[in-house]
């Protein structure tokens, strides 16, 4: 059976949260290193009010937290849970993967067995 | 290529993986169904004791799998759209949904070099129960897998 590593309630935000591309794209750039919130909203092209909503987003998520002894606040990316979730998507791809190397299987014995030049 | 799962957009989730065959191959191992229930089984000690399909708009398919003893799972629905060998949209419902409304899934292949791309992407009637069918792919009929792949080339 499936291990939920993750409870229910934060699969669903950290889902939610995903599913935003500008929340995915700032993931991605936090990924590279942390960031104020001031030097997230021109590459995003976005006000900073806009920038916070979708941050506080992804905080809550648990996907990214802010260091608060730092002056500038800035926002890093929270590698446990992150890795939780792509340890979760990674066993979802796993338990399909089986049904499909079944297929692979089948598809080398109808090659062997379609006559040569047979195609539609 | 192994397995891709990506979320295209909030309602769908799309599978991604290429096969080294020919695009024909890989669309009748999709839709002949003495050909179908021979690869999507799930874990070990499945069967698939119905498979049937009427491969035209409008047509029906079911699929039933059964563990021993006595436990089933089943699903089915109606084609939409049918272009062979390169496209097939159907509905998808299980007998026993766990999640509202019926879905839309699209199988697109294509072929380049003698290997063939396919995507299979599942729309959901909302966020919400995409969501959900992501939670619990042990219930999607997306069962957790065992490699049977030995298994069937010791049959050949």
């Amino acid at each position: 059976m499936v291990q939920r590593v993750l409870s229910e309630k934060a699969l669903s935000a950290t889902f939610a949260a995903l599913a935003d591309p500008t929340r995915r794209a700032i993931l991605a750039r936090l990924a590279a290193g942390p960031a104020p919130v001031s030097a997230l909203t021109e590459p995003f092209r976005m006000s900073q009010p806009a920038i916070s909503r979708h941050l506080k987003v992804l905080e809550r998520a648990g996907l990214i937290s802010t260091a608060r002894d730092a002056q500038r606040r800035p926002r890093r990316v929270e590698p446990k849970r992150v890795a939780e979730v792509s340890d979760w998507l990674e066993r979802y791809r796993q338990s399909l993967e089986a049904n499909f190397e079944r297929l692979d299987a089948l598809l080398e014995i109808m090659k062997l067995e379609q006559p040569r030049g047979e195609s539609r | 290529m192994s397995l891709e799962i990506t979320l295209p957009s909030e309602r769908e989730i799309r599978f991604t993986r290429s096969f080294a065959a020919p695009r024909p191959l890989v669309f009748d191992a999709y839709t002949r169904p003495e050909l179908v229930r021979r690869w999507l089984l799930g874990p070990p000690g499945w069967t698939m004791p119905v498979c049937e399909i009427d491969l035209r708009v409008g047509g029906a398919y079911r699929y039933v799998w059964r563990k021993d003893p006595g436990i089933e799972m089943g699903m089915g629905g109606r084609y939409l759209e049918i272009v062979v060998p390169q496209r097939i949209s159907c509905t998808e419902q299980f007998d026993d949904p766990w999640y509202e409304g019926e879905a839309v899934g699209t199988i697109e292949l294509t072929e380049s070099g003698g290997r063939t791309v396919l995507t299979h992407t599942i729309r959901y009637v909302s966020q919400a129960v995409r969501d959900a069918v992501l939670k619990t792919p042990m219930e999607s009929g997306m069962r957790a897998g065992y490699d049977l792949l030995d298994q069937l080339l010791r049959s050949l």
